[in-house]
């Protein structure tokens, strides 16, 4: 290990220091305070430290200590249901020990030493044998619906000497012993620790082959995104982004959720805190923090440790991939986290290139996006890590270099509108600006787990949509009388659909999560109602006559009217519907003749 | 301590006074100078290395002899004295008397940027506000510790507003009031003056802490005055268990000081010439509001915050609407139409109404009827804007009643006097009779059970 260094330069969270022989990404302890930094660059001998605590009162002479190793991340049981902040400090056990304000210099670690856990050795496994990085050494239950995989860390490889029998264990003790050639006998405990920003191994990538879904209609049957998956959430601020990813984060049918608050707001975790643990996992009928993991730098906290929160959230969600589990991790708002780069480029004199942005800004973002996807784990089971970020973009405008870029990066674009957030149409996804190019692959599974004209129906709501919205230009030039009959149903059967269907609110009890069968369902009466409709008035029966049906409040409201278990019912209104229309069409037919 | 004076500054410019060679200088220390004709002023480090210290002084730099000048680091930062004796009294920017009585005596000081709030330690807040306002109780509602801004403009009436709310806010079902912390970056006299002489009308002057940096007085000092402000707020609602409601006026005088000084340091310019941590640095601000598990008291924040050029893109307001939870957005034509109070609907949200209204706090149909003004608005306002193309004879029938509804909903939900107290329910039987201007079927955010109770379309038509 290095020598302790001193502080030369103190320039908010940046500090110059004297510390020769110090590798860059080397995290240290500085002053009297025992700050947490990292060595972010090298200049001669300084050292230029980004500092993830209030560098207040810190003074050019003070003493900086090396650790010897780079910003790491402890893995092992006790993570789920837990809150951490941006480097991994238990904010349960901080408050306990310092109250309701986070001091400076506390060092608490991650983990749990003293809790014991239930391991199950894997009896798969025995002494003499060579074990590899990945392997999985045995098992605890962490949460009642998530079995922990022990994993051999990755880059130990060796002999398995002994595996401790079943039984209780903390995190203290020796649960495997390893002979490696390189570095002799390790000891292997319920915990190993991993560099956060260097991505966990894995045996091979895989392409995305089911939807991870939401149950929120604009983005499962419209927008899919796929388990493995990045997608982006740009919106201007009250428009829904927060929102929409505690949709995510309660509603999807990914094993484990790791929310991010990257510089946001504290009351908005307090809301995950309170309402989680109330809530149930729809799929394992479970507490949803059983599955869910938070980390939390807020706003009003040092800003570095944004940057750190991100990668940490990434390498948390990497590992219970590793363990064979579909991840998704929710970041609110990586905008924040490139804003934090930006500060320390500032800071540093780096050339700033766009508003104020580093050069290096798009390559990092494509280099976290890049840590998503869905592999062959070391130990050959498959699992996924699907990203989500939240982008806050200055003034909503999506051509500034964070949404921008993104954009370039990502497969799942859910576009945040203000003027359908200004009419409070939520999730305020906008069905013209956004894209998804994982809808082939998520018709395979719609097709073979929900019904086959899945693909066939989405396409005609978007172009009945997309046509609705040309007339509607038209509408305003010289109102809606100037329309065809024709034409005056589509745009009624659009706004029909908008309402219906698009438009999901999330404090609604019945609505906030929608099966896909559901999903389906609602799809399908609108496509059926609008077909029906427009063979109709093609008959020359007048709008007025269908709309005056009341059956259309009907099915304006039905997704409030009937639950994820009333699909029968649902069936049933749209053969009423179909009834109904058919009388009216009988009705004129023979007026008419 | 160190009893050093040091003198021969070597440069002053722009707010900032740089030292060379004065060794081991703490980062954040507050600075006291004597200038050359013996007046004090105030500075705090924000660059120390053994070559150079750079000292921001709060009251400028403008004819700062070098020769003559003698600075002192008192090693420690900035503190704010706290008592229960700070209601009543008037305070400049660092916390120093202003109305001529003696400064604040107590061994309880504390440093005025605080330490970030443990979220979890944080109570979500749920309390519904009742403010008598229409406009914010029925479609944007305030809660007992939320931060929720005023979007204004000049010659808008933010701080008439302000007052009503801070006069007219309670908590339904209860007596205790607010203590207010009332806190003045930049504004006039004529504003402060406006502010004091309500809050003396009212009789609730001993229950105010007022802060003042007002127009003609040094810039730099708003950019402590606000964190100095919240540290006593802090004290109110925590150590003393009280409800505590901040105004903050004005914000965006605040940042510009910001923007002053960042230039002068010479940061990266983003936006507009704002520095990129003006987001971090305003949540710093806000970030402060809010309630804490297992204690009684709550800090409410009402920031006014005027949108140059009345753009709600420009970056003060949107990156407060970043942070905040919610915004009153005012609007200037609803203001040359004469309405009071002339709150733009659509771009106004409050984001923490939704855990405070509802069966058991405000009325159960609340929050589906403040869902159905604000889609029913928003149609109604694209029929108007139609109708103005094609004039409204050319309209549909339901379209016209689009436009009866939009008159109604401004003139007598938006519109009332200054004095005027609404009750809740009051507020949302307007909103009914209202609602009941349009046909039940288009109604689709509330349910049928409300049409049935509280729709009387068929008796209205
Ligand atoms: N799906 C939804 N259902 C119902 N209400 C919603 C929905 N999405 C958003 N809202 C409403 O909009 C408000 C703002 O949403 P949210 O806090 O998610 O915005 P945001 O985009 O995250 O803003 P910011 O960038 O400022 O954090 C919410 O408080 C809620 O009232
Ligand atoms: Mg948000």
């Amino acid at each position: 290990m290095t020598e302790p260094g001193t502080v030369i330069e103190i320039n908010g969270p940046l500090v110059r220091a004297r510390l020769p022989g110090i590798a860059s990404g080397e995290q240290v302890r500085l002053g009297k305070q025992k700050l947490t930094g990292e060595v972010i660059g090298l200049d001669d001998d300084r050292a230029l430290i980004q500092v993830y605590e209030s560098t207040e009162m810190l003074r050019p002479g003070e003493t900086v200590i090396p650790l010897g190793y780079p910003l790491s991340v402890e893995l092992g049981p006790g993570l789920l249901g837990g809150i951490f902040d941006g480097i991994q400090r238990p904010l349960t056990n901080l408050r306990e020990q310092a109250g309701d304000y986070i001091p400076r210099g506390l060092d608490v670690p991650a983990l749990e030493r003293d809790r014991p856990w239930a391991f199950i050795p894997n009896p798969d496994l025995k002494a003499g044998q060579e074990i590899r990085g990945g392997m999985v050494l045995g098992t605890v239950q962490e949460t009642a619906s998530t079995e922990h995989r022990i994993l051999t860390p990755p880059g130990v490889h060796g002999e398995l000497l002994e595996l401790a029998a079943a039984g209780e264990y903390d995190l203290k003790q020796v649960i495997a012993r390893v002979h490696t050639p390189l570095n002799g006998i390790q000891d292997l405990k319920l915990f190993h620790r991993w560099p956060v920003r260097i991505p966990r191994p894995y045996q091979k990538r895989d392409d995305g082959v089911a939807p991870l879904l939401t149950g929120q209609r604009i983005l499962d049957t419209f927008f899919p995104l796929l388990k493995g998956g990045k997608g982006a959430i740009p919106g201007p601020f009250g428009a829904g982004k927060t929102m929409l990813q505690q949709q995510i984060a309660r509603w999807t049918n990914a094993d484990i959720v790791i929310y991010v608050g990257c510089g946001e707001r504290g009351n908005e975790l307090v809301d995950i805190l309170d309402s989680f643990p109330e809530l149930t996992d729809p799929y394992s009928g479970r507490s949803l923090m059983e599955r869910t993991l938070l980390v939390a730098n807020t706003s009003n906290m040092p800003v570095v440790a944004r940057e750190a929160s991100i990668y940490l959230g990434v390498t948390l969600a990497e590992y219970y991939r590793d363990q064979g589990h579909d991840v998704v991790m929710l970041a609110d708002s990586t905008s924040r986290w490139a804003e934090a780069l930006r500060e320390v480029a500032g800071r540093l004199g780096q050339m700033p290139v766009e508003e104020g942005y580093p050069a290096y800004l798009a390559s990092r973002l494509a280099s976290f996006y890049e840590r998503a996807g869905r592999v062959e784990t070391l130990s050959g089971e498959s699992g996924s890590v699907s990203l989500i970020g939240a982008v806050s973009p200055p003034g909503g405008d999506f051509s500034e270099p964070v949404t921008n870029h993104t954009k370039d990066i990502i497969q799942t674009f859910w576009a945040l509108s203000k003027p359908l957030a200004d009419a409070r149409h939520y999730p305020s996804v906008s069905w013209t600006e956004s894209f998804s190019d994982a809808v082939e692959a998520a018709a395979r599974w719609w097709s073979e787990n929900v019904d086959e004209s899945w693909q066939e129906k989405r396409s005609l709501a978007l172009n009945l949509l997309s046509r609705a919205e040309e007339l509607a230009r038209i509408i305003n030039l010289v109102g809606a009388e100037a329309l065809s009959p024709i034409q005056r149903w589509t745009v009624e059967m659009a706004s029909l659909l908008r309402e219906g269907l698009l438009q999901q609110n999330a404090l609604d009890e019945v609505d906030s999560y929608c099966s896909p069968q559901k999903q389906f369902a609602l799809l399908d009466l609108m496509i059926g109602l609008y077909q029906q409709g427009q063979a109709l008035v093609k008959a020359d029966v007048p709008v007025s006559a269908l709309l005056a049906l009341p059956l259309l409040s009907r099915a304006r409201r039905s997704k409030n009217l009937y639950g994820n278990d009333q699909l029968d019912e649902l069936h049933a209104l749209g053969e009423e519907f179909r009834s109904q229309l058919e009388k009216l069409r009988q009705e004129y037919e023979e007026q008419n003749s | 301590m160190r009893e050093k004076e040091y003198r021969y500054a070597s440069a002053a410019h722009n707010g900032l006074l740089f030292l060379r060679g004065v060794p081991g200088v703490a980062f954040g220390d507050r600075v006291s100078i004597r200038d050359q004709r013996g007046q004090k002023r105030n500075g705090q480090v924000i660059l120390s290395s053994d070559e150079l210290v750079m000292v921001q002084i709060l009251e400028g730099t403008d004819d700062l002899s070098l020769d003559d000048t003698w600075v002192r680091f008192l090693e420690a930062p900035f503190e704010m004295p706290l008592s229960p004796d700070i209601l009543g009294r008037v305070f400049n920017g660092i916390g120093e008397p202003r109305d001529d009585r003696p400064p604040i005596v107590s061994r309880l000081r504390r440093n005025v940027n605080g330490q970030p709030i443990n979220p979890i330690a944080r109570a979500y807040p749920r309390e519904f506000i009742q403010t008598g306002i229409s406009a914010i109780d029925g479609l944007n509602s305030l809660v007992r510790g939320q931060k929720l801004p005023i979007f204004s403009g000049s010659g808008l009436p933010h701080n008439k507003l302000a007052a009503q709310i801070v006069r007219q806010s309670k908590l339904l079902g209860e007596e205790s009031r607010f203590v207010v912390v009332f806190a003045a970056m930049g504004v006039s006299y004529a504003d402060a003056q406006f502010f004091r002489e309500d809050f003396e009308s009212n009789g609730v002057l001993g229950n105010v802490v007022m802060f003042t940096n007002l127009a003609d007085d040094p810039p730099i000092e708003r950019l402590i005055l606000p964190r100095t402000a919240m540290t006593a707020a802090e004290y109110l609602a925590f150590d003393l268990d009280l409800h505590v409601l901040v105004v903050l006026t004005d914000m965006t005088y605040y940042a510009e000081a910001l923007r002053e000084v960042a230039t002068a340091k010479g940061d990266v310019p983003t936006r507009k010439g704002y520095p990129g941590y003006l987001y971090s640095d305003l949540a710093e601000i806000y970030e402060r509001a809010g309630r804490v598990r297992e204690r009684h008291g709550s800090i409410t924040m009402v920031p006014v915050v005027s949108m140059p050029s009345d753009d709600i893109t420009h970056p003060i307001p949107d990156l407060t609407g970043y942070i905040t939870e919610g915004q009153i957005v005012l609007s200037r034509e609803l203001n040359n139409q004469d309405l009071y109070p002339p709150v733009n609907i659509p771009p106004s949200l409050s984001r923490l109404m939704k855990d405070g209204i509802g069966k058991d706090d405000t009325r159960e149909d609340h929050p589906r009827v403040a869902n159905q003004l604000y889609a029913a608005y928003a149609k109604a306002l694209e029929v108007r804007n139609l109708a103005s193309i094609i004039g409204p004879d050319e309209l549909p029938d339901l379209d016209r009643k689009y436009l009866q509804f939009a008159d109604g909903f401004e003139q007598r939900f938006l519109a009332q006097g200054m004095d005027e107290d609404r009750s809740i329910i009051q507020t949302l039987n307007i909103a009914w009779e209202l609602l009941s201007l349009l046909p039940g079927d288009v109604l689709s955010r509330v349910s049928e059970a409300d049409l049935a109770r509280y729709h009387h379309w068929n008796s209205n038509p």
